[in-house]
């Protein structure tokens, strides 16, 4: 399935936009994409392992957390969407 | 669906204003009662920035009545790439004022309401109470989660738009049966953990593009027709230029609009997000001065090496006519610095030059010290003519 990787977390993703893994659910997903890129893995998930409240995770155009979360069970027709909360303008100013 | 129509009091066109909204009073979908709606509304727009400026722009070219706009801000070069509200002329003017004389040109029918503050969990409920629908354009997420939840607290329309780099996200939130920001995004990210936006720089088209989507929404909010983004997050990807949609959900539980609200009234945003305040605990441990100091030091004709780690743009807003070096830079461009001199290293609140300080005492500057509070401390303090940024 495809999962499409969001402008922020492209620097981790070695600057790509789409990355293919083979999974049968989305955790398997997500899992298969952070052993591929490792730095991408705190910036998902807390230390805990739980996925980071400020990233949300949409199965084709529904928000997981609405599905069965990390168990549901995904196609290969399927596409995975990581949308981080974005703030626009410049970060805030030091 | 969710319409501010209800709110409206009658209010009449005269000649001029047919003539002007023709194109709008032709069409069945607006109409001469649709032009009315526009009149009697009120939108309060949360910066005139990049977001702000086409939004301001079209929803005064499209006649609506009032336009309210909240921003401290002043116009510096770096914002002309994409803050089209603002002109050449208008650098170094306040953006409230020059925001006001661009709408007036586009349409003098509109009564602009200016907000010369920062919005603060103080001041935004008052704020917001006179107007219909608020628009959020703002650039941080503090000022995000209390636009949302002060819309909410107030039950006015949150028309959302947010962009980076060359993607954006647009929404109508905060309605009444719909979902709010903190269903979307229960929590901020810290700070620290999202890539900084310092060396990415944004498309100047994009906050265009999402923008006027945003004007749209309004338009539509206002008239009460169409499809609203209630429930759908637009997703723009300016480069592939693709449009996509996600399903938003209200959250029954979430802790401002939920079924049992467990926050009713405005927080503490800053602390939420874990910012904390200016003097992060770096600044505490170099070695430093206070801005009457070195006022006093200069003034006597001392010789002290000012060194300004600020970014070039922030240079020209305002500067104590320092060395400029950004603080990425600093390692690779340490040799352009005379240890026995006395340096006084500064930024714009302190933080940055006390990280400067402390890397030039580790590389064996020892007459190096922080200007505590910087450029803002040195307004505040010192001269009041520097714009504070």
């Amino acid at each position: 399935m495809k999962i499409l990787i969001p402008t922020p977390l492209r620097q981790y993703a070695a600057k790509k936009d789409t990355v293919e893994v083979p999974a049968k659910t989305v955790g398997e997903a997500l899992s298969s994409l952070t052993s591929q890129y490792s730095d991408l893995r705190r910036h998902l998930y807390t230390d805990d392992g739980k996925l980071r409240a400020f990233v949300n995770v949409y199965l084709n155009d529904e928000d997981i957390r609405y599905l069965q979360k990390e168990n549901t069970p995904v196609q290969e027709s399927d596409t995975l969407s990581i949308v981080p909360s974005i703030a626009g303008g410049f970060c805030c100013p030091h | 669906m969710a319409t501010v129509a209800e709110n409206i009091q009658p209010v009449t066109l005269s000649n001029e204003e047919v003539l002007r909204y023709s194109r709008h009073l032709i069409m069945p979908e607006v109409g001469m009662e649709g032009q009315l709606k526009l009149k009697a509304a009120k939108v309060l727009c949360i910066g005139a920035g990049g977001l702000g400026s086409p939004l301001a722009m079209y929803l005064a070219a499209a006649g609506v009545g009032t336009l309210g706009i909240v921003d401290f801000d002043v116009v510096d070069f770096t914002n002309l790439q994409r803050q089209i509200i603002h002109s050449t002329e208008d650098v170094g003017r306040k953006k409230l004022d020059s925001a006001e004389a661009s709408i007036r040109g586009i349409n003098p029918f509109v009564v602009v309401r200016k907000f010369d503050t920062k919005l603060t969990s103080d001041n935004a409920l008052s704020i917001f109470r006179d107007f219909d629908v608020v628009v959020d354009g703002t650039d941080n997420f503090p000022t995000r989660y209390l636009v949302n939840d002060a819309c909410v607290l107030s039950g006015k329309p949150n028309v959302y738009g947010s962009i980076f780099r060359f993607e954006g996200q647009a929404s109508v939130l905060a309605t009444k049966d719909g979902p709010c920001y903190r269903c979307w995004y229960p929590e901020p990210p810290p700070p620290g953990l999202v890539p900084s936006c310092a060396e990415g720089g944004v498309l100047g088209i994009l906050p265009g593009l999402v923008g006027v989507i945003q004007a749209t929404e309004t338009v539509k909010l206002i008239l009460g027709r169409g499809e609203l983004l209630i429930g759908r997050v637009l997703l723009v990807d300016a480069l592939g230029m693709n449009f996509r949609q996600l399903r938003l959900r209200k959250n029954p539980d979430c802790p401002v609009c939920g079924t049992h609200p467990a926050i009713t009234k405005l927080i503490d945003y800053q602390q939420f997000c874990g910012i904390r305040g200016e003097e992060a605990p770096v600044t505490t441990k170099v070695p430093k001065i206070q801005p009457e100091e070195l006022k006093q030091r200069l003034d006597a004709g001392e010789d002290i090496f000012i060194l300004d780690v600020r970014e070039p743009h922030e240079y020209q807003i305002c500067n104590l006519n320092g060395y400029l070096i950004p603080l990425g830079d600093l390692p690779k461009r340490v040799n352009e610095l005379d240890s026995s001199r006395e340096i006084v290293a500064h930024c714009r609140s302190g933080v940055r030059s006390a990280k400067a300080v402390e890397f030039l005492r580790q590389a064996g500057f020892q007459k190096v010290k922080n200007l505590v509070g910087g450029v803002l401390a040195w307004s505040d303090r010192i001269d009041p003519e520097m714009p504070k940024y």
